[in-house]
């Protein structure tokens, strides 16, 4: 993709386009892969994006893995969220980890299948600190718990809410009415 | 003490030394909290040993609203999000509903896009600028910037009908082109808008008061901030060059020609300066955009999901076939899932859509800028006077609908 | 408010008409809103005070951020279940007499948002006077909104305030804060019935009906 106009300070975060072309998403994936073929059971690459599955025992060392690695550089966690496929779905749940690098402005996505009867997964929160705040979310709207979170409480929800609700089975409005007693 | 005062059993009075800590809650209903945010202090004498957000307070369950709409009535919810930049949220959801549907937006709308969401931008720094500056205690930059977002609100309102929650872009293109003499009135809008941004740096930037305020406050560093996963102008105030317009074009940004810009002190003044420079960008993107302007269509060329012209409907079979299809049952949307970021005027607001295959989505998630720009703030705020709380809230530009959504 | 309820109290048959006009004057003419805006909606409200759409021609000069220093409670957005305490306790904390005008569609009835989270109306919380429709309403609605008050205000007569009797007074707890330390509780050693809010005060439950 083209440049605008040059931006004159060189500051941490910008880099030459050309350096990105040498490893795309795809291919960062298919070498992992090859170098860690149980980190990742599956690849899909559809609409320009690369999604790679990976059992849930692996996330942290793949995250971490691609954190560090000089060619893929995904320090940035754009957003990690959780989806329910439907109740008839199995897996019923997953969890889709955005990556971003700041330096080769490059994205991918991780995603973990769990089962609706044991829905555990390590947090990453030890790779980006940012995963804080989105785990907390991802449980407080589907009851996911990650497995070592410094702070796993509600967050948007009341603290005192039943439930569960943005699982499909939760009613879109809710249980009971409004009352204040 | 406890035993000259009769206190119920439930409550014993402890006693405390003068210098311990104390925690006090700060919000929901606060002036300078920018909304329904709690924060939970822990104070040490003036001094603030931790800070904790307590968020949902504005929770509005927006992203099960919209597995239950089809996706175009799912436009109008986005608007609701971060309000002070609607056309943002819009623009972000409908592109990555385009993306899912491989659509090919003609380039007047794009362009319009484009002009439209950066006078959008501008507007949300205006109100940013405004409070931010009322919570420090200048009081008549409020009043200033709020004239010229009257004049912005005016624009959005001839476009689109409405001045706070436009919704004017649908999957495909707009929902109808500009009206006649709307550029005539932006540029009116532009020529006065350069000399407006001086006359705010006027008011604060020289001011001494206004600099020993942010300067030295809310310091984060570059490392910290890309691991908290902070974006945007907080991003680009810590020193890290990085805009999504430029780092992942879409709707043909890669043609302007703007400068991204980025201060290296990682601290409140910081933050207002690249703002301020900001806004000055904006207004260069608008004045090139409106030079592109050419007549042409607003909407793609896709029967079955962008809705026919009025004229064609009335007179045409198939035009009124697909008009009621399209309003009645909605279009179907190929199985898969798509991540849409975009730079709005708060950071990467990022779409994540996934569909099944039918009129509704599966799941929306919003990645909002604010809610995690927010999860900062303890770092922050560590060290930090009350009153230089309420400066580093007022400069992370936060907006609790989209934190809470 | 001490003055005129001594009036009535000590001269019940007497009509009060001018010491009604004059007290209602006032009051509309200085109507000060206690800043509780929530959502899009404030940033309309923020408008209404700007310079170009200016509220304070019409006697809302300030808006207070303590609920014990304002009149009239524009709740302007939409209501979240965390929130409703919340916003029962600020209206409590408000002195009579207090108004409240619920500004937009969320606030009235729920807005667009019928679903789990928001509460379908703030008038299931507290008695509202002034209900203004629209998503956003635009800063006129709002002016006009203010007059219809105001027109309401001049309405009213001091016979319908009679302060709230004192020993209602002490038994109402709000939760978190001391109750009224006469010891009356502490002497029967016994827990105050734990209530959640205030009860309604006889001027209320008036006016709702």
């Amino acid at each position: 993709m083209t440049n605008g106009a040059d931006n004159e300070q060189a500051l941490p975060g910008q880099t030459s386009p050309t350096s990105s072309q040498n490893s795309t998403p795809s291919l960062l994936v298919t070498k992992l892969q090859r170098s860690h073929p149980e980190w990742i059971t599956e690849i899909r690459v559809a609409h320009g994006e690369v999604t790679a599955i990976v059992p849930r025992e692996h996330i942290q060392a793949a995250c971490s893995d691609l954190k560090t690695s000089a060619e893929s550089r995904f320090d940035f966690l754009a957003d990690l969220c959780g989806v329910d496929r439907g109740q008839e779905e199995e897996p019923r749940f997953e969890v889709n980890y955005h990556l971003f690098s700041t330096t080769k402005h490059h994205r991918i996505r991780l995603k973990v299948l769990l089962a609706e009867d044991d829905l555990h997964v390590p947090t990453v929160t030890n790779v980006w600190r940012t995963a804080n705040w989105h785990e907390r979310e991802t449980f407080d709207f589907f009851g996911i718990v990650f497995d070592g979170h410094p702070d796993l409480r509600r967050i948007l929800l009341p603290d005192d809410w039943q439930g569960y609700a943005l699982r499909k089975d939760f009613p879109l409005r809710g249980y009971e009415p409004y009352s204040l007693k | 003490m406890s035993s000259t005062l009769n206190v119920p059993p439930q409550f014993e009075i402890v006693d405390r030394p003068l210098d311990s800590q104390m925690t006090i809650s700060m919000g929901p209903q606060h002036p300078s909290t920018h909304g329904v945010l709690r924060l939970e202090l822990v104070l040490d004498g003036e001094t603030v040993v931790k800070a904790t957000p307590d968020i949902g307070y504005l929770h509005t369950g927006m992203e099960k609203l919209f597995e239950y709409k089809k996706y175009q009535q799912g436009i109008v919810i986005t608007d609701r999000m971060d309000y002070l930049n609607p056309l943002g949220n819009n623009l972000a959801y409908v592109m990555a509903v385009e993306k899912l549907l491989e659509l090919e937006i003609p380039e007047r709308a794009q362009t319009i896009r484009v002009l439209t969401c950066e006078l959008q931008r501008i507007a949300s720094h205006l109100v940013w600028l405004g409070t931010h500056a009322l919570d420090i205690g200048a009081m008549t930059v409020f009043f200033y910037c709020f004239r010229e977002r009257e004049k912005i609100l005016n624009l959005i309102e001839a476009a689109s009908g409405g001045r706070l929650t436009p919704s004017y872009f649908r999957i495909g293109g707009l929902m109808m082109d500009l009206p006649a003499g709307f550029e005539p009135r932006v540029k009116q809008f532009l020529d006065g808008f350069l000399e407006a941004v001086d006359e705010f740096h006027t008011l604060l930037t020289g001011n001494r008061i206004f600099q020993k305020r942010t300067q030295g406050v809310g310091v984060i560093s570059a490392e910290d901030a890309i691991d908290w996963g902070l974006s945007g102008p907080c991003l680009r105030g810590s020193g890290v060059n990085l805009d999504i317009r430029r780092a992942n074009p879409y709707t043909g940004y890669e043609k302007y020609d703007f400068e991204v810009p980025t201060e290296a002190d990682g601290d409140v003044w910081a933050r207002y300066i690249v703002r301020m420079r900001e806004m000055k960008e904006s207004h260069k993107i608008v004045v090139q955009a409106l030079g592109r302007l050419k007549p042409g269509p607003v909407k793609a060329d896709a029967p079955k999901v962008v809705l026919p012209d009025r004229e064609a409907m009335k007179r045409h079979m198939d035009a009124l076939i697909h008009h009621f299809l399209i309003v009645a049952e909605g279009f179907d949307v190929p199985a898969g899932e798509v991540y849409m970021p975009i730079e709005a005027s708060k950071g990467e607001l990022g779409v994540y859509v996934k569909s099944d295959g039918g009129p509704k989505p599966s799941r929306v998630h919003f990645r909002g800028p604010s809610f995690v720009n927010l999860s900062a703030l303890p770092q922050m705020a560590e060290g930090a006077m009350i009153a230089d709380i309420v400066a580093i809230i007022g400069s992370l530009d936060i907006v609790l609908g989209e934190i809470d959504r | 408010m001490g003055l005129e309820n001594v009036i009535n109290a000590a001269l019940p048959e007497v009509l009060t008409t001018r010491l009604d006009s004059l007290i209602n004057w006032a009051r509309k003419s200085s109507l000060w809103p206690a800043t509780f805006g929530l959502a899009c909606c404030a940033i309309e409200m923020m408008n209404a005070t700007s310079s170009r759409n200016d509220l304070a021609r019409f006697g809302s000069e300030v808006f207070r951020a303590s609920p014990r220093q304002a009149d009239v409670m524009i709740v302007s957005g939409r209501v979240s279940r965390k929130m409703a305490p919340v916003l029962r306790r600020i209206y409590d904390q408000m002195p009579e007499p207090k108004w409240v005008i619920s500004m937009g569609a969320c606030a009235t009835s729920g807005g667009v948002f019928d679903n789990y989270a928001i509460v379908q109306g703030v008038d299931k919380i507290v008695p509202v006077d002034v209900y203004i429709p629209g998503c956003p309403p635009r800063p006129e609605m709002l002016i006009h909104a203010v007059m219809m008050l105001q027109d309401k205000v001049m309405k009213e007569s001091s016979r319908d305030r009679k302060d709230v009797l004192e020993a209602e007074a002490r038994e109402a707890v709000v939760p978190g804060t001391l109750p009224v330390t006469d010891g009356s509780t502490a002497r029967q050693n016994v827990l105050p019935e734990s209530r959640p809010y205030t009860i309604a005060s006889k001027h209320e439950r008036r006016r709702s009906s």
